[in-house]
């Protein structure tokens, strides 16, 4: 609820417009993650960010960053959003390098629109498109990331450069345009994950790679989480340096191990038939297994989970899940990268608070366990309200005081990331 | 001023744009006296007798890293052997206000362990425990003093390595690597420390133990290990690192190639990386780096040569055998006159003595050198290298050029002597415009050897004020007292002003029984 009123917020609306001039009143899709939006600005620029952010902080408006929104319900409901900044507009992608493997980009701009202005040089951004339609902006903020991680890392790895807006509208840049820069603290590192809750992007740097000549897929099904994890154990110690190894076992049916091979044409031939002869299966060229690199809630938005976890405990993780979910009396899908230690889970929208409080404190432990985490992305407000979603977080107190030091007026998403930061 | 700092030094890389004393950097001897004696009581009640320096000539030992030409010695060294010492040292300083640096092997080239007269050197050389090798999770865990290179001497037996390797890996620690974010000449395919460290356990600068990251990827919550990594002892120390291992690829392929000049050298690479090749490493030297490293280690490296570059190709075998043929082929079409593959251990391991002895080598041409660390856009290396020639024949100062050519990280070798009157000056402002074209092209101050003493007065060209506050935040929210290395990485400390909501928790020793509150 807002407790802004109606005076203050004409008020705001005033200063707003004078920031960036495209500032309209919040409708209810423009509501975060239930929580409804009294305005919408969407300015053009970094200057414009930063003068936006300044008439909220003069106006005492609380504000929820937004790249292109499909990911915004992701975390706890903020306490409060009057404003919604909405990068959309920021969609360029600024410069491709191509000669230095770089592209600079504007932070509403599309992953899609990325990839394809960096494909026509035959590079890409090695950060999938988990979520389609998702920005750049956006992707940071989640820290999202796919199958290829396994080989080139996540956004921590790729991300060279970033300019943000401060709550009190201070434009910082950290980093810089070169791969190999160690000049000040990584800031980039900070902003990748944090939900909106510290700075606002407003433009990338990113390293690129050339898209390899030729891909192939291994994949070999399994009946129990033990063979999954023999299997990962297999490819990962094997010499063959795969692009991605994927788990993905649906509710009802058998589970699959799929590897990607990426290379030259005759080195991933070779590779796949030695992969293969090693753990069986088949191999195809080309084309990627359905569902390839979607997270298990794309089609049916339920619960949604994310499981990490030292690589050994893949089958531990795999059979905690299964077996809450089956004792709960719920179909838990699980689908992630068995290569990176990381794995979503689906549970039906309509699976009651217990049973999802059930699968997720039986998998929390084995996550635990396994040095890593349980954290619950997004799911009905019955859930986000009665399951400890983000889970016990190491090291709190100190994100806490960053939190103070960036934000001391709680202004960025109030209350959406841990610990009600 | 301290007394103390050396300008007599001519051993080691020489370098100085500013002062120590002009960056406050440094401390004045005779400071914090009383509090310093309660540091060193609490010290002396937590480790053994041997742990605790204080003898005046015992701790010129400690007076400079690996950047000699700045020297301090510090009014007290500790070297704690367990995580739990370390935090009580430091939760003491914290309580004293006394400042403290860590340092590791002490090999940095950025003075970034330059001891404070009126401060603790916190030495992790005693924490030299590997923990766990984790073959099943991809994973080490080991103490901050771990010698690099014992990483991988302990994974290779289970068929991995640690892929960062500082030309400095016999020597250098994890804990020295993770403050710095040290590179290497590998890092072109497998990146730099921050990639390859998942988790810390971190002494704070109040004392604190905490996890930062550890087995799993993607811990919840804001990534403050990303942020520590590559700062410099500013914002803690780290207890243990918790690292990835790679696996052992399958197949390794060394070239060695000769080429008539940078030119021809410059244009090969870029034709290899804009064919999609990548390369472990591409390393370039000149003729000038060539001959010193030919006069220390009898390194055999084509005569004649106006460049060499050493590329090394690793991975599955049948990539390498493709890659391997792409890349003969670009070097022969770029004017390449000879090309040798090292067959067998012992060839790879000459090649690389070549450059990986490249610094300490320059020491046989010139009596004095200063190493330079910077970054440019790979395709402005043509550019900058004919710059640097420029600025060279203008000057009269000598400079050999050694680098990482994969990624555009420039090591120039500034040559001169000391002993007549100017060449340091000339040499040092040869050093200087060199960075400021690295920044004209878009590039960075330092790629892998850190700000630390040496370039935080370069901070402000490269960074606004803004930038540089804003930096600053997290300094402020890990050590709002500005006692963890301070004077190091920033020009201007940022006054961090009163800590909202600031909590202190039991101390760690009295949480685990082991003392009472001091």
């Amino acid at each position: 609820m807002t407790t802004t009123s109606s005076t203050r917020l004409e008020a705001a609306r005033a200063a707003l417009t004078s920031a960036c001039g495209d500032v309209t009143d919040g409708s209810p899709a423009d509501a975060v993650d239930g929580v409804p939006v009294a305005l919408v600005a969407r300015p053009a620029s970094t200057p414009e960010v930063a003068e936006v952010l300044r008439a909220a902080a003069a106006h005492g408006l609380t504000v929820v960053p937004r790249g292109r929104g499909t990911k915004l319900s992701w975390g706890q409901p903020p306490e409060q959003a009057d404003l919604v900044l909405d990068v959309s507009r920021m969609g360029a992608v600024l410069d491709h390098a191509a000669g230095d493997l770089i592209v600079e980009t504007q932070a509403g701009a599309l992953l899609t629109d990325v990839q394809r202005t960096v494909g026509s040089a035959g590079q890409r951004l090695s950060l999938d498109e988990a979520v389609p339609g998702s920005s750049i902006g956006g992707t940071l903020a989640t820290n999202m990331s796919g199958p290829r991680r396994v080989a080139v890392g996540t956004a921590r790895d790729l991300l060279l450069g970033v300019t943000v807006v401060r709550a009190d509208g201070v434009v910082a840049k950290a980093g810089g345009r070169v791969v190999k820069n160690v000049a000040g603290y990584d800031l980039g590192k900070l902003v990748i994950g944090s939900f909106g809750t510290l700075v606002v992007v407003t433009e990338a740097v990113f390293r690129l790679h050339p898209v390899p000549a030729a891909r192939q897929v291994v994949s070999v099904l399994f009946a129990a989480a033990a063979d999954a994890g023999r299997l990962a154990q297999q490819v990962v110690h094997a010499q063959l340096v795969p692009a991605a190894v994927e788990v993905d076992w649906p509710a009802d049916g058998p589970g699959a191990v799929h590897v990607l091979l990426e290379g030259t044409e005759a080195g991933v031939a070779a590779r796949s038939a030695a992969l293969v002869e090693l753990v069986g299966g088949r191999s195809a060229a080309g084309d990627l297994p359905a569902g390839w690199g979607r997270l298990p809630w794309a089609d049916a938005p339920g619960t949604a989970l994310k499981a990490t976890f030292a690589l050994s405990a893949l089958p531990a993780v795999l059979s905690a899940g299964r077996d809450a979910a089956a004792s709960a009396g719920v179909g838990l899908t699980l689908r992630g990268s068995a290569g990176a230690g990381v794995v979503y889970g689906a549970l039906p929208a309509d699976a009651d608070v217990t049973a999802v409080r059930a699968v997720v404190t039986r998998l929390r432990q084995a996550c635990t366990a396994a040095g890593g985490a349980l954290v619950v992305l997004d799911g009905p407000a019955e859930v986000k309200s009665g399951v400890d979603t983000w889970g016990p977080v190491p090291a709190l107190d100190l994100m806490r005081r960053v939190k103070e030091r960036f934000d001391p007026e709680r202004r960025l998403a109030p209350g959406r990331f841990v610990g009600g930061i | 001023m301290s007394g103390t700092h050396g300008t007599e030094t001519t051993a080691g890389p020489v370098l100085g744009n500013v002062a120590p004393e002009a960056t406050s950097a440094t401390g004045e001897p005779g400071d914090n006296g009383a509090a310093l004696e309660a540091v060193g009581r609490v010290a002396r009640a937590v480790m053994p007798v041997t742990g605790v320096i204080a003898d005046p000539t015992q701790l010129r030992t400690y007076e400079c890293d690996g950047l000699a030409h700045y020297r301090v010695t510090p009014a007290l060294v500790v070297l704690p052997e367990t995580t739990q010492q370390l935090a009580a040292v430091v939760r003491a300083c914290s309580e004293h206000g006394v400042p403290f640096v860590a340092r590791g092997s002490g090999t940095g080239l950025s003075g970034g362990a330059l001891p404070r007269a009126d401060g603790v050197l916190v030495v992790t050389s005693r924490m030299r425990t590997i923990r766990e090798i984790r073959r099943e999770d991809q994973r080490a865990v080991v103490d901050p003093g771990v010698i690099n290179l014992d990483v991988t001497r302990a994974a290779t037996p289970h068929g991995y390595y640690y892929a960062p390797d500082p030309s400095s890996q016999q020597i250098c620690s994890i804990g020295g690597n993770l403050a710095e974010n040290s590179g290497g000449a590998h890092c072109l395919k497998y990146g730099f420390t921050s990639n390859h460290v998942l988790g810390t356990e971190l002494v704070t600068p109040q004392g604190d133990v905490v996890q930062l990251g550890g087995l799993a990827p993607d811990a919840p919550g804001y990534d403050l290990l990303g942020t520590v990594v590559g700062s410099e002892g500013t914002l803690g120390i780290a207890t243990t690192a918790t690292v990835r291992l790679v696996r052992l690829p399958q197949e390794v392929r060394t070239l060695l190639v000769g080429f008539p000049s940078t030119d021809e050298a410059g244009a090969a690479t870029s034709a290899i990386i804009s064919a999609g090749v990548l390369p472990a490493a591409i390393e370039m030297m000149d003729a000038l780096a060539i001959e010193a490293a030919e006069a220390a280690v009898h390194c055999n490296y084509p005569a004649g040569a106006g460049a060499v570059l050493v590329v090394e190709l690793d991975g599955a075998s049948a990539e390498v055998e493709h890659e391997y043929a792409q890349v003969e082929a670009f070097c022969r079409e770029h004017g390449a006159f000879e090309l040798r593959l090292a067959t067998d251990p012992a060839e790879r391991a000459l090649i690389w003595k070549g450059r990986k002895s490249a610094f300490a080598a320059v020491g046989r041409i010139s009596p004095d050198y200063i190493v330079q660390d910077g970054v440019i856009p790979r395709t402005a290396l043509p550019e900058v290298l004919r710059a640097i020639a420029e600025l060279s024949s203008s000057s009269g100062v000598r400079v050999a050029n050694v680098f990482h050519a994969g990624d555009g990280n420039l090591h120039p070798l500034v040559l001169f002597d000391e002993s007549k009157p100017g060449a340091g000056e000339a040499a040092e402002k040869v050093s200087g415009a060199i960075l400021d074209l690295c920044i004209s092209h878009g590039g960075a101050i330092t790629g892998e050897h850190g700000v630390g003493v040496d370039k935080a007065a370069y901070m402000p060209k490269m960074f606004t004020d803004d930038d540089l506050d804003t930096m600053q935040l997290v300094r402020c929210a890990f050590d709002p007292d500005g006692i963890a290395n301070p004077g190091k990485v920033f020009p201007t400390p940022r006054l961090c002003g009163e800590v909202p909501g600031k909590r202190k928790k039991a101390h760690p020793l009295v949480e685990a029984g082991l003392a009472d509150a001091f």
